[in-house]
């Protein structure tokens, strides 16, 4: 009986101990979660999770709040690449993207090629909406466009096609390993969604090249990150896996994760 | 209600005070919130300033709090917080910390965040896996209290808990504690404030950040002022949470450790002999 009494002691001193002990140590005991490890792969689980139950809840047409003309207070703040330099973007920017085509291509039965001119000749959708970056501000714009789902409809996806992947033209990592463009993509559910344009107006006016001139996405039930800037090729395909690291986007090569709902 | 194992049972009788689902359910919650109180903090520093409204005002001012760092006239780095406008000296702590052997701007110190280091995408993961434990905690705690009746028979304050009230505060003021089986007035008051006001705003103000939940639910960010309002609401919860730990910490210790740790690890308590069970 002692002994019992005498162990739960311990018990508790140690318990109290290793409390203590994990406060005062700093918090680079948790450093390395950074790398491909088992840790790694069971906390971030918790976005598959999300993935699906943000995906339950939010029905197809479950809209993104939409603001008022009184709401925009601010240029929208750019983030990211802001002024491309590579060479092509840089000639193409020069005679006002006359030269530039928008490929739509992968599994489409009938690939497309369309100029800034063809787009805004399709019925445009805008939006005033808030942009939420992932590193936590906010900015509402108004965003006017092609809605994607009617690019899908004149190209036709084949059944195997399973996610949109957008091409970039702006370098955002230059290394040794060879320079890295721009790349994300979306699932088909948000690439159908109503408010999901290929938006070539802002706020008014032309797309500014800060915020992705001539072209750029949004996915207004996502973050920031997801709407890629300076589009080239919209590509349709079954996954990712042959993709940058394979994750479905630049920033998600970088760790983050591939549904930005949340 | 003795345990029959205890030599002292005649003079301070060991009770059972907690519950099994209450000592797990609180040692998920110390566990899950210590990680998203030091991810969150990781989080904050991708933009270490609080707004009010429906967006972050670049071009106007709409600024509660923000943490940087400026050089100054002697070419000296300075770390500030700046507190509606007002600007305080925090070098070492707030806006400019030390990484290893260098100072660096950064929101909060390298020790009070995970990674130790600048990465978002990490905090993020950390965040967000710790998020849904403590949701689901939160969700079988209240379920299972309302089945249990620790609701209702613990935390629930009662006619007589608030007659009681001016003199708890008067005996925890000068730290004269009464140990028995019944949370006293302000411990009920405390634990129902924390478990049923501030756990939930942070997790709704939390969901109010998502751009898939604003679609799902249209006026969850309006709710709460926009979501800039909800992230500073956020982070207001969490200074709240941050110092009921503190207070939490200093009234077990004032209270005797040893019989409070083992109350909420194995459910026994001892309580004072004259006070009876």
């Amino acid at each position: 009986m002692a002994r019992l009494a005498l162990s739960r002691r311990r018990f508790l001193t140690s318990a109290a101990i290793g409390s203590t002990g994990l406060m005062l140590s700093g918090c680079n005991v948790f450093d390395g979660l950074e790398s491909d490890s088992t840790m790694r792969r069971i906390l971030a689980s918790a976005n598959d999770l999300t993935y699906r139950v943000q995906r339950w809840l939010a029905h197809s047409d479950a809209l993104a709040q939409e603001f008022t003309e009184a709401d925009i207070r601010q240029p929208q703040r750019p983030n990211g690449v802001t002024s491309p330099d590579d060479e092509s973007y840089k000639s193409l920017l020069a005679n006002g993207f006359a030269d530039w085509r928008l490929e739509v291509s992968g599994l489409v039965e009938k690939p497309l090629a369309l100029s800034i001119a063809q787009l805004q000749a399709m019925p445009s959708r805008t939006q005033i909406t808030r942009h939420d970056c992932v590193e936590g501000w906010s900015c509402i714009a108004k965003w006017t466009g092609a809605p994607l789902s009617l690019i899908l409809d004149e190209a036709k996806p084949k059944p195997q096609a399973r996610y949109v992947m957008f091409h970039c033209m702006d370098t955002i990592e230059r290394g040794l390993a060879g320079d890295v463009k721009y790349y994300g993509s979306i699932d088909l559910a948000d690439a159908r969604h109503r408010q999901t344009i290929l938006a070539y107006g802002m706020n008014g006016r032309p797309l500014p090249v800060e915020n992705g001139a001539p072209l750029r996405v949004r996915v207004e039930r996502q973050l920031g990150y997801k709407m890629p800037k300076y589009l080239r090729r919209v590509e349709l395909v079954d996954s990712f896996s042959r993709f940058g690291k394979g994750r479905g986007g630049y920033w998600e090569d970088n760790g983050y994760d591939w549904f930005g709902g949340i | 209600m003795a345990n029959p194992l205890d030599n002292d049972a005649e003079s301070r009788p060991l009770v059972y005070r907690q519950r099994l689902w209450t000592r797990i359910t609180h040692w998920v919650w110390a566990i899950a919130l210590f990680f998203l109180l030091l991810s969150g903090l990781q989080i904050f520093n991708a933009h270490p300033v609080l707004y009010v409204g429906k967006q972050s005002g670049f071009s106007f001012s709409n600024e509660v709090l923000a943490l940087g760092a400026d050089n100054m006239a002697d070419e000296r780095p300075l770390g500030y917080a700046r507190i509606f406008g007002h600007r305080i000296a925090t070098t070492g702590v707030l806006g400019l910390s030390r990484q290893g052997e260098e100072l660096v701007e950064r929101g909060f110190p390298s020790w009070a965040t995970i990674p130790s280091y600048q990465d978002l995408a990490t905090g993020r993961v950390v965040h967000f896996f710790f998020a849904w434990i403590l949701v689901l905690a939160l969700a079988g705690w209240l379920v299972g209290s309302l089945i249990n009746g620790h609701l209702k028979r613990d935390i629930a304050p009662k006619a007589a808990d608030f007659r009681n009230l001016p003199r708890d505060i008067a005996d925890h003021a000068r730290l004269r504690f009464h140990h028995r089986r019944d949370y006293n007035t302000l411990q009920k008051l405390t634990y129902g404030v924390v478990l049923l006001v501030i756990m939930p705003t942070i997790i709704l103000t939390g969901l109010a950040m998502s751009p898939t939940m604003d679609a799902v639910v249209p006026f969850l960010a309006d709710m709460f002022g926009g979501r800039q309002t909800a992230r500073t609401i956020h982070f207001a919860m969490m200074l709240l949470l941050v110092g009921f730990f503190i207070i939490h910490i200093v009234m077990i210790f004032a209270a005797g450790p040893l019989n409070e740790l083992r109350s909420i690890i194995t459910g026994w308590y001892r309580i004072d002999a004259k006070e009876g069970a």
